[in-house]
C-alpha cells in the first residue's frame, strides 16, 4: 500500500493539451473517485499514473518515489480495464496466474494466491473456463480477480462497470466497496457517472476539461459544491440552477418568479447571481409559491414533478404521493436554508 | 366410405411431408450448395478423375491410350529402390526442398513484416504498399526480372559485388544446381512474403490494444508479450495462411519453368514441371499424369495437418469477447 501524489501534472497529445496541472493527494488505503463527464481527461490521467502514458509536465509520486520514468511492470499497481482485457486464450486461473508466472513465483505459491483470490470473488468453480464462457460479470470478476493477486500498492480501475446492465453493477458496486474494506489497497476510480462516485468513494475529484473542479468527501460536495459545474453534476436528479439578481434579500429570477434565500452575502443587494435549489429541498407548502404541474413521476417511494414557476421549470421531489393532473397548481417552497448561490459571472459558489 | 377416408388421410400425409420438405433446412441447404457442386464436379473432379484414369493407360498426344495398370508408375521409379533414371524422385526431393525451406522462412520473413508494420513507425502507409509490390507484379514478369538478375553475364549482382571487389568472376546463378535451387527459392521467397505479412498483419489489428497494455502491467517484456499473448492469438490465422502457401509453392510451376524450365540438368525440376515436361513436351500424357497424381498424396497429408491445426481451439467456442 502507498500513498499517491499527483503534483501540477499536465498531458499534451503534439499541441493539444488535454489535462492542465491537476493536482491530487491520495493517502495510503484511500478509495479516490476520479469523475467528471466523457472526454474530460480521467483516463489519459489514469493512465499516466500506471504508465501507460507519458507524463508531458508535473510530478507523480507513488509512495516516495517519482515515478515519472518508472516503466509501468516496476510501479506495482494493477489495472482493471473498461473491457476488462482478459487473455482470451488463458483459462480464468492462468489469466490470474499470468503476473505470477512472468516473475517465476513458485507453482505452490501461485496456487495458494489463485485459490484464495478466487475465493474472496466467489470463482472457485469457473477456474477452468475460459473467458468466452464468462458472463460480463464474471468476467469482471476475473479482471479484478486479476489484480487482487498481485497485491500491489495501488489498484486502478478504469469505469469498470460501464458494460454491465443496471442491476448487475448495483451489485459489483457494493462488492468493490466491500473489497476495499476488507483489502484496504489504495484505490484509484475512474468513472463519468455520479452516483458511482457518491456511493463509493472516500474522496471524489470531479474534473472538468482537463482541470479539477472541485476534490472532497462525497457529502461535502453534495452540501457545498464549490462552482456552477459541481453544482449540476453532482446529485441527481440535478440541481435546480436559474440565473437572476439580488433583490430585497429574495431572489428575483430573470424568467419572472421570486425565491427565498437563508442567509443573503453581505453586499451583495442587486448583484447578478445563480440560484441553485436541489430539487429534493423544495417541499410542499399551501402558502408558497404557486407553481404549474408540467409532469408527474411517481417512483413509489417518492414523487418526482416538473413544475413551472414564473417562466422556468423546476424539478421537485416529494417523499409524499402527488395526486395533481398536469396543469393543476401546487404550493411549492425551497427550503431556503439549503439554497446555493453562485457568482453571476465567474460561477464560484457564494457564501 | 372407407375407402374415401383412406385416399383422404393419404392426402394429409401427401401435404404434410411436403411441407416439412419446404421449410427444412437441410433440404434449403442442398438447393444452395447445388450450384457451387455442379462447378465443382465440372471442373475440378472430373479433370482430377480423368488425370488418374490416364495415369493408368499409354495415352500420348493425339492418341487415346490403353489401359496398362501401373506400368506408368514403375516406369517413373515405383518401387523406389529399383528406380533405374531417378529424375521422379530427384523431382520429389526438389519439391520437398522448395516447399519446406522457401515456406519456412517466408513465415519468418512474413511475420516479421507484418510485426514490424504494426509498430508505429514513419510513413506507414507507404511502407505498407511498398511490401504489397511483389504481390501485384504478374509472376512472369516478375521471373523475367528475376531471370536478368540472375543472369550469368550481365547479373546486377554479381556486377555489384565485382564493384565492391568481393568477388572478381560472375557467380553462376542458375548454371550450378545447388545455385540454381537457391535462386529458385529466393525468387519464390519474393513473392510469397507479401501475402504472408498482410494477411499476418490483418491478424494482429484483430488483437485488442488493451491486452498490450494489461500484460505490460502484469510484468511481461516484449518478447514474453509476442510469446505469451500475440503468439497464440495469431495461431488461428497462421494455420490458414500456412495451409495456402505451402499448398501454392508445393504446385509451383510458373517460375521455375519462367527461370530454370527444370535445368541444369534436371536440378530445379519440380512434380509440376517435370509433370507438364513429359505430358506437354515430350508428349506421354499417361506419364506426366502418373507423376502430377503422385502430388496427390502429398497435397492430401498438407491438408490432413492443416485441418488439425485449423479446427476452432477451446478458447474461440462461446459468446463475443466483451
Ligand atoms: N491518443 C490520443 N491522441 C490524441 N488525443 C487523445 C488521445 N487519447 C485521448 N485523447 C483526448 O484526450 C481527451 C481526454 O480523453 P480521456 O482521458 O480518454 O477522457 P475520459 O475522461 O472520457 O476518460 C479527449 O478529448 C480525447 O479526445
Ligand atoms: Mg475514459
Amino acid at each position: 500500500m502507498a500513498s499517491v501524489d499527483i503534483h501540477d501534472v499536465r498531458k499534451a497529445y503534439g499541441s493539444t493539451q488535454v489535462v492542465h496541472g491537476v493536482n491530487i493527494g491520495i493517502n495510503d488505503g484511500e478509495f479516490v473517485i476520479l469523475v467528471g463527464p466523457s472526454g474530460c481527461g480521467k483516463s489519459t490521467l489514469l493512465r499516466m499514473i500506471a504508465g501507460l502514458e507519458n507524463i508531458t509536465g508535473g510530478e507523480i509520486r507513488i509512495g516516495d518515489r517519482v515515478v515519472n520514468d518508472v516503466p509501468p511492470k516496476e510501479r506495482d499497481i494493477a489495472m482493471v480495464f473498461q473491457n476488462y482485457a482478459l487473455y482470451p486464450h488463458m483459462t480464468v486461473s492462468e489469466n490470474m496466474a499470468f503476473s505470477m508466472k512472468l516473475r517465476g513465483a513458485s507453482k505452490q505459491e501461485i496456487e495458494q494466491r489463485v485459490s484464495k483470490a478466487a475465493g474472496i470473488l466467489g470463482l472457485g468453480n469457473l477456474l477452468d473456463r475460459y473467458p468466452r464462457q464468462l458472463s460480463g460479470g464474471q468476467r469482471q470478476r476475473v479482471a479484478m480477480g486479476r489484480a487482487i493477486v498481485r497485491d500491489p500498492q495501488v489498484f486502478l480501475f478504469d469505469e469498470p462497470l460501464s458494460n454491465l446492465d443496471a442491476k448487475l453493477r448495483v451489485q459489483m458496486r457494493t462488492e468493490i466497496k466491500e473489497l476495499h474494506q476488507r483489502l484496504k489497497t489504495t484505490t484509484v476510480y475512474v468513472t463519468h457517472d455520479q452516483i458511482e462516485a457518491m456511493t463509493m468513494a472516500d474522496k471524489i475529484v470531479v474534473m472538468h476539461d482537463g482541470i479539477v473542479e472541485q476534490m472532497g468527501a462525497p457529502l461535502e460536495l453534495y452540501d457545498r459544491p464549490a462552482n456552477l459545474f459541481v453544482a449540476g453534476f453532482i446529485g441527481s436528479p440535478a440541481m435546480n440552477l436559474m440565473k437572476g439578481r439580488i433583490k430585497d434579500g429574495r431572489f428575483e429570477s430573470d424568467k419572472g418568479g421570486s425565491f427565498p434565500i437563508g442567509a443573503v452575502p453581505h453586499g451583495s443587494e442587486g448583484r447578478a447571481v445563480t440560484y441553485g435549489i436541489r430539487p429534493e429541498h423544495i417541499h410542499l407548502a399551501a402558502d408558497g409559491l404557486k407553481a404549474e404541474v408540467v409532469v408527474v413521476e411517481p417512483t413509489g417511494s417518492e414523487t418526482q414533478v416538473v413544475a413551472k414557476v414564473g417562466g422556468q421549470e423546476l424539478v421537485c421531489v416529494f417523499r409524499e404521493r402527488i395526486t395533481a393532473k398536469p396543469g393543476e397548481t401546487l404550493g411549492i417552497a425551497p427550503d431556503a436554508s439549503l439554497v446555493h448561490l453562485f457568482d453571476g459571472e465567474t460561477g464560484k459558489r457564494l457564501g | 366410405m372407407t375407402d374415401m377416408a383412406g385416399r383422404m388421410a393419404a392426402a394429409r400425409r401427401q401435404t404434410g411431408f411436403y411441407d416439412r420438405l419446404r421449410v427444412n433446412k437441410n433440404w434449403q441447404g442442398l438447393w444452395f450448395m447445388a450450384p457451387a457442386a455442379v462447378i465443382l464436379l465440372l471442373f475440378l473432379a472430373y479433370p482430377l478423375g480423368k488425370g488418374v484414369w490416364l495415369s493408368f493407360t499409354d495415352a500420348k498426344i493425339g492418341r487415346s491410350g490403353e489401359f496398362i495398370g501401373l506400368e506408368n508408375y514403375e516406369w517413373l521409379g515405383w518401387p523406389w529402390w529399383s528406380d533405374k533414371d531417378g529424375v521422379f524422385w530427384l523431382s520429389v526431393f526438389n519439391t520437398i526442398v522448395y516447399t519446406v525451406v522457401a515456406s519456412a522462412v517466408k513465415f519468418a520473413v512474413g511475420l516479421y513484416l507484418a510485426l514490424l508494420l504494426n509498430e508505429k513507425i514513419p510513413f506507414k502507409a507507404l511502407v505498407r504498399s511498398v511490401v504489397l509490390i511483389p504481390f501485384v507484379v504478374p509472376t512472369v514478369l516478375s521471373a523475367i526480372a528475376f531471370w536478368w538478375i540472375y543472369d550469368s553475364q550481365f547479373s546486377i549482382i554479381s556486377w555489384s559485388l565485382k564493384n565492391l571487389g568481393l568477388i572478381d568472376q560472375n557467380i553462376n546463378f542458375l548454371g550450378d544446381p545447388n545455385n540454381a535451387r537457391m535462386s529458385l527459392i529466393f525468387a519464390n521467397i519474393w513473392r510469397g512474403v507479401p501475402f504472408i505479412a498482410i494477411t499476418l498483419l490483418a491478424g494482429l489489428q484483430t488483437v485488442s490494444p488493451s491486452l498490450y497494455e494489461a500484460a505490460t502491467l502484469d510484468g511481461a517484456t516484449k518478447w514474453q508479450i509476442f510469446r505469451n499473448i500475440t503468439f497464440p492469438l495469431l495461431t488461428p490465422i497462421i494455420a490458414v495462411v500456412m495451409t495456402f502457401s505451402v499448398l501454392f509453392t508445393f504446385t509451383d510451376f510458373q517460375l521455375v519453368w519462367a527461370l530454370t524450365r527444370g535445368g541444369p540438368v534436371n536440378a530445379t525440376h519440380l512434380m509440376a514441371t517435370l509433370s507438364y515436361q513429359r505430358a506437354i513436351l515430350a508428349g506421354n500424357l499417361g506419364e506426366g499424369a502418373a507423376i502430377a497424381t503422385a502430388m496427390v498424396p502429398f497435397l492430401l497429408l498438407a491438408i490432413m495437418v492443416s485441418w488439425f491445426g485449423l479446427q476452432r481451439r477451446q478458447w474461440q467456442q462461446g459468446g463475443n469477447d466483451d
